[in-house]
C-alpha cells in the first residue's frame, strides 16, 4: 500500500514552551486509512495535522505527501489539494451554502456546470436536499448541519487527503453520533486518506482504521483499535483506555483497506 | 408664510442649488475621509505604533470645533469649498478610522483560519473574507461620519462655500425667522433622510445576519 503521508524525525517547538510540541515524530500513514489521533489537550495532535498543510512549519525533520517533500510545494497550492475541517467549522457567514461549498472549485477555476454538479452531489451525500439548502446562509442551519457543510466543503475539490481537527467536538451527543456514521460512510465511499484529531477515545476507536495515541509530543502507540485495546504499549495507553469505557461493539476492526 | 411663498417663487433655484451644494461638499469630504481612514485603519491593525499615533492624533483633531478649523484654514487656503472640505474631512476621519480598526481586529479567527487552510491566497482572504466580514462595522462608522458631516456642512456657508447654511445666514442677515426655520428644517430633513437611506443600504447588505 502506498504511503500518503510520512513524517521523518519531525520536531516542532513553540516559542516560550518548555517542551517540544512534537518531539522527533516518525510516522507513516497509508493511503485510504482513516487515522484517528488521540490524546489530551496539549499533546501535539493538532500541531501534527497543522504541519501537514503548513499552517505551522516544522523546525526539524521532513514531511512527505505521496512521496513529495511538502517544503517543495507552495503552501497555497498544497492547501488546495488538502481538505481541512476545524472544530469551529468556520463557514463563511456572508456566503450561501452553495458559495461556501464552491469556494475551492472556484479558486481552481472549475467550469460552472461541473461546480453545480459537484455541489448537488455533495449535499445529497449528507442528506441535505440541494434545492432546500443551497441558497441558505450558514446562520440558518443547526450546528450539526453546519458541520456537514464544513465536511463537504472540504471534500469539494476532491482532495487526496482530509485533515479534521476535532470536527465534532462542539456538537451534541446525538448529532455527533450521526455525523460519525456519515463520516464513516464518506470514508468508505471516497477511499481518501483521513487524519482525524480527537480527544474522545470512543470516537477514536469507532472511526479509526488506525489509531495514533500521543502524549507530550511523542507517539505512545500506533496501531489498529483492536491492537490498542488488546495490547496497550505502556501505562499511559492503558490508563487512557481504562478511563474511556470503550464499548468493544463500536470498535472499527477487521475491515481491511 | 406668504413671505416663504415669495421666496420659493423667486429663489426656488437657489434653494435646490443650496441643497445640491450641501450634499456635494458632504460627499467630497466623506470620500476623502474614507480614502484616508480606511487604509489607515487596516494598517493600524497590522502595526501597533500606527494605531497608537493615528487614533490619538485624529481624536485630538476632532476635539477642535469645525468652525475653528474653518477659520484657521482661510489664511492658508482661502475661502470657498476647499477649506470647508478640509475641515469636514477632519471631522469625518475619526469615526471611520476607529470603526475600521475595530472591525479588522474583531474578525473571527476560525473563519480566517478556514479560509487560509482551504488554500486562499492572502488577496483572496482579504477581499473575499475579511472585507465582507468587516463591512458592517466599517459602514456604521461611515454612517456616523456622514450624518455628522451633513449637519456640520451648514457652517461652510460662513466662508462662502454655499450649502444650506447660506439660507440660514441670509435669514440672520435679514432678520427673517421664516428663512432660519426653512434652512434649519431642511438641514434636519436632509440629515435624517441620508441617515435613513444609509440604514436601508446597511440592512440590505447585512441580510445574512438576520436570516
Amino acid at each position: 500500500m502506498a504511503i500518503a503521508v510520512e513524517f521523518q524525525d519531525v520536531v516542532k517547538r513553540f516559542p516560550g514552551a518548555g517542551y517540544n510540541a512534537l518531539d522527533h515524530v516518525n510516522l507513516k500513514i497509508e493511503e485510504g486509512e482513516l487515522l484517528t489521533i488521540l490524546g489530551t489537550s496539549g499533546c501535539g495532535k493538532t500541531t501534527l495535522i497543522k504541519l501537514i498543510n503548513r499552517i505551522h512549519e516544522a523546525d526539524e525533520g521532513n514531511i512527505y505527501l505521496s512521496g513529495t517533500n511538502i517544503k517543495d510545494i507552495e503552501p497555497i497550492t498544497l492547501r488546495r489539494g488538502i481538505g481541512y475541517v476545524i472544530q469551529q467549522i468556520g463557514l463563511f457567514p456572508h456566503m450561501t451554502i452553495y458559495d461556501n461549498i464552491a469556494t475551492v472549485p472556484r479558486i481552481l477555476k472549475w467550469d460552472k456546470d461541473k461546480i453545480n454538479q459537484r455541489v448537488t452531489e455533495l449535499l445529497e451525500m449528507v442528506n441535505l436536499p440541494p434545492e432546500e439548502f443551497k441558497d441558505r446562509y450558514p446562520g440558518q442551519l443547526s450546528g450539526g448541519q453546519q458541520q456537514r457543510i464544513g465536511l463537504i466543503r472540504a471534500l469539494a475539490a476532491n482532495p487526496k487527503i482530509m485533515l479534521l481537527d476535532e470536527p465534532f467536538g462542539a456538537i451534541d451527543a446525538i448529532n455527533r453520533s450521526n455525523l460519525q456514521d456519515e463520516l464513516l460512510k464518506i470514508h468508505r465511499q471516497s477511499r481518501k486518506t483521513f487524519v482525524f484529531v480527537t480527544h474522545d477515545i470512543t470516537e477514536a476507536m469507532k472511526l479509526g482504521t488506525k489509531v495514533l495515541i500521543m502524549d507530550q509530543g511523542k507517539i505512545q502507540q500506533y496501531g489498529t483499535p483492536g491492537e490498542i485495546i488488546e495490547k496497550p504499549a505502556n501505562a499511559f495507553v492503558e490508563s487512557l483506555i481504562s478511563s474511556g469505557h470503550v464499548d468493544t461493539n463500536y470498535v472499527r476492526n477487521g475491515e481491511g483497506i | 408664510m406668504t413671505r416663504l411663498g415669495e421666496y420659493f417663487a423667486t429663489h426656488w433655484m437657489d434653494y435646490i442649488w443650496n441643497i445640491l451644494r450641501h450634499l456635494e461638499i458632504s460627499a467630497i469630504s466623506v470620500a476623502f475621509a474614507m480614502i484616508i481612514a480606511i487604509p489607515l485603519g487596516i494598517l493600524s491593525t497590522r502595526c501597533h505604533i500606527v494605531e497608537k499615533i493615528s487614533v490619538k492624533f485624529w481624536g485630538m483633531l476632532r476635539i477642535i470645533p469645525s468652525v475653528a478649523i474653518l477659520i484657521v484654514c482661510i489664511p492658508i487656503i482661502g475661502t470657498g469649498i476647499v477649506p470647508a472640505v478640509v475641515a469636514l474631512t477632519i471631522l469625518a476621519i475619526p469615526p471611520i478610522l476607529i470603526n475600521t480598526t475595530q472591525a479588522f481586529k474583531q474578525l473571527p479567527e476560525s473563519i480566517v483560519e478556514a479560509a487560509v487552510g482551504m488554500g486562499m491566497n492572502p488577496r483572496e482572504v482579504f477581499f473575499q473574507i475579511k472585507v465582507p466580514l468587516a463591512f458592517p462595522i466599517v459602514f456604521t462608522g461611515i454612517r456616523t461620519a456622514i450624518v455628522e458631516v451633513v449637519a456640520s456642512a451648514t457652517l461652510a456657508a460662513y466662508i462662502g462655500a454655499g450649502g444650506l447654511g447660506e439660507i440660514i445666514l441670509t435669514g440672520l442677515g435679514l432678520m427673517r425667522n421664516d428663512l432660519l426655520w426653512l434652512g434649519g428644517i431642511t438641514v434636519a430633513v436632509v440629515s435624517l433622510g441620508t441617515g435613513y437611506l444609509l440604514n436601508c443600504i446597511y440592512k440590505q447588505a447585512t441580510k445574512y445576519q438576520r436570516v
